[in-house]
């Protein structure tokens, strides 16, 4: 086996060392009737690389890739091109074979790499920190509503209309097993400002709430300004929580630090990630420097060597699991630490211009694209703003339709009727993300097929 | 044995005096210093070209981005900083990482090549089922390949890691007394040798945590588990093989008791390799067990991530597995059951616990793995691994004291303590010793009921020849601090950085580079 360097006088050898007849012997505390005598019933046995490359490529073959398609498709995920260097930096084997840098004389490497991407983080998101990232936007939102629920005392959490489904989902299953109240709502298809609750929002603050929490751009791509929010929230003492899905929209928008936000999370799979299907992806968690005691998830930090040299060590790790135990601020061990890695050099590559520009030409092309798809006849544009992503409503139910193009080769977005009930109007919506990966072309593919469809 | 085959040995400073010799730039040679990032960039430089945008009028509401502040770099600056960066770090692909309870193996190329292949790299989650017909297929592939080899009855595939297995399996079961009726049942027994994240986690969803102590042995006390069950108990979580690395003999008689009891079953299957392809946990009465497949099954530890914690499930508490999850239709062809068919088709759902489907690049890559090696190859692979440690347990026990050496084989790690040291020697210093000797340390401090543990894990990736180099490293630090060698409290001397100020950094924590204007302030 490729894999295993032992040969069999290496295990005769190692065997006679120990002093043991065979491997069998050394499974003596498993109780004999679970002890298999062979390989497990049931399954193949070993194949080349050749023969597993040719299975896998068989299967990769069978999936429609985002590339070979007219692509529309946002609502949590965005495809946007990872340069080559990235992939080729995250490959190399002292950052993908290295484990969570326990000893930081021989991980400076890492350490180093975790304290620019924690800055890069707290700057895009306009905040003061930001930890060494969490496994995904939906899992840091809810861990932010524990957070808020420590510092405040509280346990009630408004969520906005707006929040990806998904992420309410996920804290509807949290807040099941915590206590945690969350005031939730769906969102509705109103003209101007899909999704947006503000009023509701605003109105639902009082003495009792821990948080509220709010996406910008939100799951229908518009765009907010959360001031108001801030200030009604720190009023009555509890915090504002704002989402990102989309990181890419901060090298245009407002951040939301700059708007009030005293937690922020999102996703950071935009950023130097890729698609990957829903995962591995980046939960990206930032906040104000005095609630940092309260964050969860690894932090790293800057000291000195015994020489005076500046160096990096994981640090506060009095909050975490493995020095706390029951107590601790998470549960959370292992991050997405190459994700991260990722994000940084995707970031490092752009650079404030390059991030400015990324961000201009993905609000361009989808101002340019909105305005010929709400040509079509049956559509209609809800978003007045918005940043790479906007809803349409549609003359007809839109899940079915979003299947029968992906027949032609036309990814054309979310319906909302895969990720709401049906009602309000929601059957006909549909979610569109242009970002620079996509051309002219695809748009005018898209408008054809929606004219067809929808005559 | 050759240990070191160059012939030289570092022993006297070199005979021209140059070993203190200050540079000019602070690099010596191939260990070079790097700058950082926001010391080397500027926020007008970048490293990539874009094409002009249309023009349109702004639809952001007048709500313009302020100061960012975010340096770049051109590509080649960039990829020097991250290389130099990189050579900073200790991995796998350098040497023995011997890290015990995170199983530190050979990463495959293979599986690399495999996770990147367009038709899985370039999926959108919410794309339409009919065009990820071969993505459901990997999932649905693994997932058959893990319930057959823990000889379960289901399996989640959504988490995220072993910690978010974890949850899972926990609130599965919460969700299965809430069902019966027995919300009641709040506390759950760990043993005090758990991994952290098993108390956290029992807490995270809302439980209290009761230790259960272990017996002299090293193994969980059953007579006190069994003592301590009654009608508040929810269920235990045990660790098998457990963190002192040794088999749980009385795991299908804890199993029958907690059960007998109302409970339930979760283990921790972070030591699974050691025994795949040998033993079902499903024969042991476990009712959840999280797989780390970036432990076990070889997707790589990417210096903290990302990790996937697939839980295999019993009978008893499948019904209640989180969404979304893959079906395979009568056609053959599969489904994702979501919440818009959950009412039907899975109503006992525990719910969502992440945005989409689990760590679909962690699974195309432990498939790969996984059918690389078969059924034959992955009994090969805890044989070796269990092998390999038990070597090192043999090799050692003169020199180290092994407070569990009595206890029967070890499984795929051998743990030791610092008994035996010179006064004021520990641990810590062995393991910064190892580090001059050019090796990643083992775990050190853990597991609790040791101590100054030191928690050795192989793995079935190292050859004969580099465990005994090891060894012979292991065995000469070990005996420096046994005869009280100085030099060895200030190690490591020849790593990138000398030991760091763990305490200053706590005390007046700096997790971000300031803007320049802050310094001013």
């Amino acid at each position: 086996m490729r894999y295993l360097p032992l040969a069999e006088d290496d295990r005769r050898a190692i065997l006679d060392a120990i002093g043991v007849a065979s491997v069998d012997d050394l499974f003596v505390d498993v109780p004999a009737a679970a002890r298999l005598s062979g390989p497990v019933d049931g399954l193949p046995m070993h194949m080349t690389e050749m023969a597993v490359e040719r299975k896998m490529g068989a299967l990769a073959k069978r999936n429609l890739a985002a590339g070979d398609a007219a692509f529309f498709i946002g609502a949590g995920a965005y495809r946007h091109h990872v340069p080559s260097s990235v992939d080729h930096l995250i490959q190399r084997g002292e950052f993908l074979t290295a484990y969570t840098p326990y000893q930081p004389e021989i991980a400076q490497g890492t350490l180093q790499v975790l304290f620019e991407f924690q800055t890069q983080v707290a700057r895009l998101y306009g905040c003061d920190v930001a930890n060494a990232s969490m496994y995904d936007g939906s899992t840091a939102c809810w861990e932010a509503i524990g957070m808020a629920r420590r510092i405040t005392r509280r346990t009630r959490a408004i969520l906005s209309a707006g929040l990806h489904p998904h992420y309410v989902s996920v804290c509807q299953t949290m807040a099941k097993f915590t206590g945690d109240t969350l005031d939730i709502a769906l969102p509705t298809l109103e003209k101007g400002r899909p999704g947006d609750d503000m009023a509701r929002l605003l109105a639902a603050i009082d003495d009792q709430t821990s948080c509220v929490v709010v996406q910008n751009p939100n799951i229908m791509g518009h765009v907010a300004d959360l001031s108001e929010l801030a200030e009604a929230c720190h009023a009555k003492g509890a915090l504002l929580i704002v989402v990102v899905t989309e990181p890419v929209a901060l090298g245009a928008i407002k951040s939301p630090g700059e708007m009030g936000a005293d937690i922020v999370v999102g996703e950071g799979q935009s950023i130097g990630v890729g698609l990957q299907f829903g995962g591995p992806y980046l939960g990206l968690f930032a906040t104000r420097d005095k609630y940092v005691r309260q964050m969860p998830g690894r932090l790293c930090g800057q000291t000195v060597d015994a020489d005076g040299k500046r160096g990096f060590v994981l640090t506060l790790s009095t909050r975490e699991q493995h020095i706390r135990r029951e107590k601790a601020t998470s549960n959370i061990c292992t991050n997405s630490g190459l994700c991260a890695l990722a994000f940084s050099i995707h970031m490092t590559l752009l650079g404030e211009k390059g991030l400015r520009e990324l961000a201009a030409i993905n609000h361009a092309k989808a101002v340019a694209a909105a305005e010929v798809l709400s040509k079509v006849p049956g559509v209609e544009l809800l978003n007045d703003t918005f940043f790479n992503e906007f809803t349409l409503k549609l003359s007809k139910r839109s899940r079915s339709l979003v299947r029968n193009l992906a027949d032609k080769n036309v990814l054309a977005g979310v319906a909302l009727g895969r990720l709401y009930r049906d009602g309000d109007g929601r059957e006909n919506g549909l979610i569109v993300a242009v970002t620079e990966t996509t051309t002219e072309e695809h748009v005018a593919t898209l408008a054809s097929a929606l004219r067809e469809a929808l005559a | 044995m050759t240990i070191n085959q160059s012939g030289w040995r570092p022993e006297a400073p070199l005979a021209n005096g140059a070993g203190d010799q200050p540079t000019f730039t602070g690099n010596r040679a191939l260990m070079l210093e790097e700058p950082l990032l926001f010391e080397i960039g500027s926020i007008d430089r970048t490293g990539v070209d874009f094409e002009a945008a249309p023009k349109v009028a702004s639809r952001l509401g007048g709500l313009e981005r302020g100061k960012i502040d975010l340096p770049g770099l051109s590509e080649p600056e960039t990829v020097r900083h991250y290389t130099r960066l990189s050579r900073q770090n200790y991995a796998i692909d350098l040497g023995v990482f011997p890290l015990g309870s995170c199983t530190m193996k050979h990463n495959p190329r293979l599986n690399e090549r495999i996770a990147r292949l367009p038709g899985f790299a370039d999926l959108h989650p919410l794309q339409p089922i009919s065009t990820i017909q071969g993505a459901l297929g990997v999932i649905h592939e693994l997932a058959e390949w893990l319930i057959t080899l823990t000889g379960m009855y289901g399996v989640a595939m959504a988490p995220k890691a072993g910690a978010h297995g974890e949850l899972c399996g926990i609130l599965c079961i919460r969700a299965a007394l809430d069902a019966r009726g027995e919300s009641h049942r709040r506390v759950l027994l760990v043993p005090e040798s758990a991994h952290g994240t098993n108390p956290a986690t029992a807490a995270f969803a809302g439980y209290s945590v009761e230790n259960i102590p272990a017996t002299v042995e090293g193994r969980v006390d059953l007579a006190a588990l069994q003592a301590r069950l009654g009608p508040d108990i929810a269920g235990v979580m045990i660790t098998n093989p457990n963190t002192c690395g040794l088999f749980e003999r009385d795991m299908k008689a804890i199993s029958d008791a907690v059960h007998a009891a109302g409970g339930y079953v979760y283990c921790d299957g972070a030591n699974f390799n050691a025994i795949v392809g040998r033993v079902r946990p499903g024969d042991l009465g476990i009712d959840a067990m999280h797989i780390n497949l970036h432990k076990t099954f070889s997707t790589p530890h990417g210096g903290g991530g990302p990790g996937s914690g697939p839980v295999v499930l019993s009978e008893a508490l499948a019904p209640y597995g989180p969404l979304p999850f893959v079906a395979k239709q009568k056609d053959g062809s599969f489904k994702l059951i979501e919440e818009a068919s959950f009412e039907e088709e899975h109503p006992g759902t525990f719910g969502r616990m992440t945005a989409f489907h689990g760590q679909m690049g962690m699974f195309t890559r432990a498939l790969a793995y996984i059918l690389s090696h078969g059924a034959d190859g992955l009994r090969q692979v805890s044989g070796d691994a269990v092998l390999n440690a038990n070597y090192i347990l043999r090799q050692l026990e003169d020199v180290l004291d092994a407070p569990f050496a009595a206890s029967g084989p070890c499984m795929h790690e051998a743990l030791f303590s610092d008994e035996g040291m010179a006064p004021g020697f520990n641990t810590l210093d062995i393991a910064k010793g190892l580090i001059d000797e050019g090796f990643h340390p083992m775990t050190v401090y853990f597991p609790l009921v040791v101590h100054g543990a030191m928690l050795i894990e192989p793995t079935e990736t190292e050859s004969k020849a580099g465990l005994d180099q090891f060894i012979g490293a292991l065995r000469s630090v070990a005996e420096r601090a046994k005869a009280g060698d100085e030099s060895l409290k200030s190690a490591p001397h020849f790593a990138p950085r000398r030991r760091l100020d763990e305490t200053a950094a706590a005390r007046s924590p700096v997790l971000a580079q300031r803007y320049l204007a802050d310094e001013d302030d």
